[in-house]
């Protein structure tokens, strides 16, 4: 039994234009997919349809199916509120491309890192502060105690996005939704977070589903890639067939586009 | 963002003598070249009051022909840097010169002469654009804020010369009538593109100019710099964290780290053969496709 | 720039839900607007006239009764439209032209200014309008005047506030970046962006304001501090007609009436205006 089963998802908008249509792909436990495609394929649609978070106004049709240990087997899409929030943390998380506005910003980050932790382990006092640390120190935050004393404002995108990912893995979910989570940082700390993301879901047996626009982003994280245009999947497969051997023109044309973005520079450093 | 202060006189005003004392030659730092700069950052450093300082003694040249690339992440003061060669904000420490001579904000025949060589491109096409505009109107700015409204010699008009600016970035004359939300991102940019060079000027400052387009869009948009800067002796200076596109561009490169530069040269051989770690730290960091072997 | 409206005027569709409720708006507003001009030309008697018969219901020769005094009510209201009228849109123009100076300024100025005059304005906001208004009037005496007076600077306060933030948010713009290096002087970016940017916005936020402020005005004259009768607005109408409201119910039910159709006019032009001033809000993608 797959951990996430995509059927024929379609996500219509107030209006009735189709935004995705008649996407399907699978995820086993632990395994990782990535989804690429360029803005407006319906990429991160898909995404929120998946944790039934689609902005009002607009309906999910199809099935997704997402059967995580532990937890009743729901089919989302016309699931309640209620069903819903049972999973979301603890089956499926979410982490996403702005740290800044994912993070209460009125809030310390301790704090805001302290409710799930709780939540999820019944944790409280100083047990609590221990696992915030702890957590702080899993993805590799130096100086952890003055990380959970700041306001996300105080600590730099890179941090911000550490500790968003330290929110997500806190409930130890079992399926990771990553929506273009490095694409507002920095190459070195894109680098870095890329490498970690990497590190922590086979530490904790995850499955990712990484969402990009940056082919080269993806490979580097994922082995298999599903690839959307607007709102319809073109094709699927290994990265490395994708990259080296594009069966459909639009994917042809990405690989192109980022071959080229990229010769100038092979041609200097390689 | 720094809170837009007027130029109009400030008491900063009595602190800067009337006139520059003649400083002893500076040597160009990086190399020394035949043609004069039409821009150049000597020695410049800036800091907010009672804050440490944005840059520390960063010089750069401009030369008309070689394209510059001022690369750096986030907090190294590239955009500072680039508020200074756009004379928005005046170094703490240092001069910023246009055509040899310091660049006084008050001067207003020199501004003038300034933005009129001087023009900029910004990173988000949706910032960017005045949302009550038309396109014309946009594209015309330049134009009617320096004065350049009259009919020129060679007998082009507003209109003329806007259609001319929106056919060399490839969009049709009848966007002038339509306004910024009917384009898309790339569209967008061309339009801001547009309005940097419908006065001609000889230097175009372009911040992240691509990093917020798809990358089919991207790979478009470089190729109009690039070809801008061939066909219409434009020299352009980009402010990007994104070293494939600066490969792509810029003939020259200076590498930021925490307000200094660390490093500059020919493009090939600072990201080829980077000496200083931090440029290497920054070459390897960047995502590459899995090679076709 | 001529050939640019005209092409507008062909291209841009205007129907839609907004353009009926801004119809609505001004066919209400509109009523009560007309109603006051002719109060300048005509009136069925002279509202200082105590010569009819008290507290007679609605009939001829008194088409809406008479107050307990033997006013006409008809004269009455029709003056009242119009004072209704006056203090809305004067203390609209007090307010907003105080309130989108003090807003510019504050939006403008270096850090240090903007925080004073940020803690001015909470204070003049924290301040009730009616305390303001009761200080006017122990000053200058029971007016039109004060009123408008009273209702403006308080109103100034909100407006200016309001202002301040969106001057801010248009100044945070590229564009506005864009507008400076392409050799623009402050004085036409203001005109050139910053207000085209923000007067929708002020515009919506003004149209409430006035109906708003009719309201203040009908409460102050229920307390005794708006214009003294004879040419009394509707708020002293309803609280005179409050001891009889009993036996002549027209007397305090028909100014209540107008103040209703008069408010609830100008926030459907309030809420209509929204699109139409806005070119992003047809959207064509």
């Amino acid at each position: 039994m797959s951990l996430l089963d995509v059927t024929g998802l379609g996500v219509r908008s107030g209006q009735g234009r189709e935004l995705v249509s008649d996407v399907s792909f699978t995820l086993e436990a632990g395994a990782r997919l990535g989804l690429i495609g360029e803005s407006g394929s319906g990429k991160s649609l898909t995404a929120l349809a998946i944790m039934g978070l689609l902005p009002t106004g607009m309906t999910a049709s199809g099935s997704v199916v997402l059967d995580a240990p532990g937890l009743p087997r729901t089919q989302i899409t016309g699931a309640t509120e209620r069903d819903l929030n049972g999973l979301r943390g603890r089956a499926v998380t979410v982490v996403f491309q702005e740290p800044l506005t994912a993070l209460d910003p009125l809030m310390r980050v301790g704090r805001q890192l302290a409710e799930p932790l709780g939540r999820r382990h019944g944790l409280r006092g100083a047990a609590l502060r221990r696992a915030v640390v702890a957590a702080l120190e899993e993805v590799r935050l130096t100086e952890p105690d003055r990380i959970a004393r700041a306001y996300p404002h105080e600590i730099s995108g890179g941090q911000r996005q550490r500790v968003a990912i330290a929110m997500a893995l806190a409930c130890e979910p079992a399926l990771l939704i990553a929506d273009e989570p490095t694409t507002a940082l920095d190459v070195t700390v894109q680098a870095e977070v890329l490498a970690l993301l990497d590190g922590l879901v086979s530490a904790r047996g995850m499955a990712l589903l990484f969402i990009s626009h940056d082919l080269a982003v993806i490979s580097r994280i994922t082995d298999h890639v599903l690839v959307l245009r607007d709102g319809r999947a073109v094709e699927a497969g290994a990265v490395r067939d994708i990259v080296n051997a594009p069966r459909h023109p639009y994917t042809r044309s990405l690989v192109d586009s980022a071959r080229e973005l990229d010769s100038p520079l092979d041609r200097i450093t390689l | 963002m720094t809170p837009p202060t007027p130029e109009t006189p400030s008491p900063s005003a009595s602190e800067i003598p009337p006139e520059i004392p003649s400083t002893p030659e500076i040597p160009p730092t990086s190399e020394v070249s035949e043609t004069p700069a039409i821009l150049e950052a000597r020695q410049v450093g800036f800091a907010y009051r009672g804050a440490a300082p944005v840059l520390t003694d960063v010089s750069i040249a401009i030369t008309p022909g070689r394209s510059v690339a001022l690369v750096g992440e986030s907090g190294a003061g590239k955009t500072t840097l680039l508020r200074l060669l756009l004379g928005l904000t005046r170094p703490t420490s240092g001069q910023v010169l246009f055509d040899g001579a310091p660049l006084s904000l008050r001067d207003r025949g020199q501004m003038r002469e300034f933005r009129r060589n001087v023009q900029t491109v910004f990173q988000d096409p949706y910032s960017s654009l005045d949302p009550r505009q038309r396109v014309g109107r946009i594209v015309a700015e330049p134009l009617r804020s320096l004065g350049l409204t009259a009919a020129q010699p060679g007998g082009s008009r507003v209109d003329h010369r806007v259609a001319a600016a929106l056919e060399v970035v490839g969009l049709p004359a009848d966007a002038a009538l339509r306004y910024p939300h009917e384009f898309s991102g790339g569209q967008r940019q061309r339009i801001a593109i547009a309005r940097a060079i419908v006065c001609e000027p000889r230097v175009l400052l372009a911040d992240e100019p691509v990093s917020a387009l798809d990358v089919s869009t991207r790979v478009r948009v470089v190729d109009l710099l690039a070809e801008l800067g061939e066909s219409h002796g434009l020299t352009v200076v980009m402010v990007s964290h994104d070293l494939a596109v600066v490969a792509m561009l810029c003939r020259h490169t200076a590498v930021l780290e925490r307000g200094r530069i660390v490093e500059q040269g020919d493009t090939a051989s600072v990201l080829g053969s980077p000496s200083h770690p931090y440029t290497r730290r920054l070459v390897d960091s960047v995502p590459r496709l899995p090679s076709g072997a | 720039m001529t050939a640019v409206t005209e092409a507008d005027a062909l291209r841009t569709p205007r129907r839609s839900r907004r353009s009926t409720t801004l119809a609505i708006g001004c066919v209400l507003v509109g009523m009560i607007v007309a109603v006051a001009v002719v109060s300048f030309f005509w009136v069925p008697y002279d509202p200082a006239d105590t010569s009819g018969d008290r507290l007679m219901p609605p009939g001829l020769p008194h088409l809406f009764g008479t107050d307990k005094l033997g006013r006409d009510l008809l004269t009455q209201l029709m003056i009242g439209a119009r004072i209704a009228l006056t203090v809305g849109v004067g203390s609209v123009a007090l307010g907003g032209l105080l309130g989108v100076a003090g807003g510019l300024a504050a939006g403008f100025a270096t850090r240090w200014l903007d925080d004073t005059i940020s803690a001015l304005l909470d204070i003049l906001i924290a301040f009730p309008t009616l305390l303001l208004a009761m200080l006017v009037v122990a000053v200058r005496q029971a007016s039109l005047g004060s009123a408008i007076l009273a209702i403006g600077l308080a109103m100034s306060a909100i407006v200016a506030r309001l202002t301040r933030v969106l001057v801010k948010r248009v100044l945070s713009q590229d564009f506005i970046t864009a507008s400076r290096t392409s050799g623009t002087s402050w004085p036409r970016v203001v005109t050139e962006h910053v207000l085209p940017n923000i007067w929708p916005t002020l515009l919506v936020n003004l149209a409430l304001q006035l109906g708003l402020a009719v309201l203040a005005e009908a409460s102050l004259s229920y307390l005794g501090l708006g214009p003294p009768p004879p040419n009394a607005s509707w708020g002293s109408m309803l609280q005179e007609a409050q001891a009889t409201v009993l036996t002549s119910p027209v007397g305090a039910i028909a100014p209540g009436v107008l103040l209703v159709v008069l408010v609830i006019g100008v926030n459907l032009i309030a809420d209509g205006l929204r699109d139409v001033a806005d070119p992003t809000r047809r959207r064509t993608r």
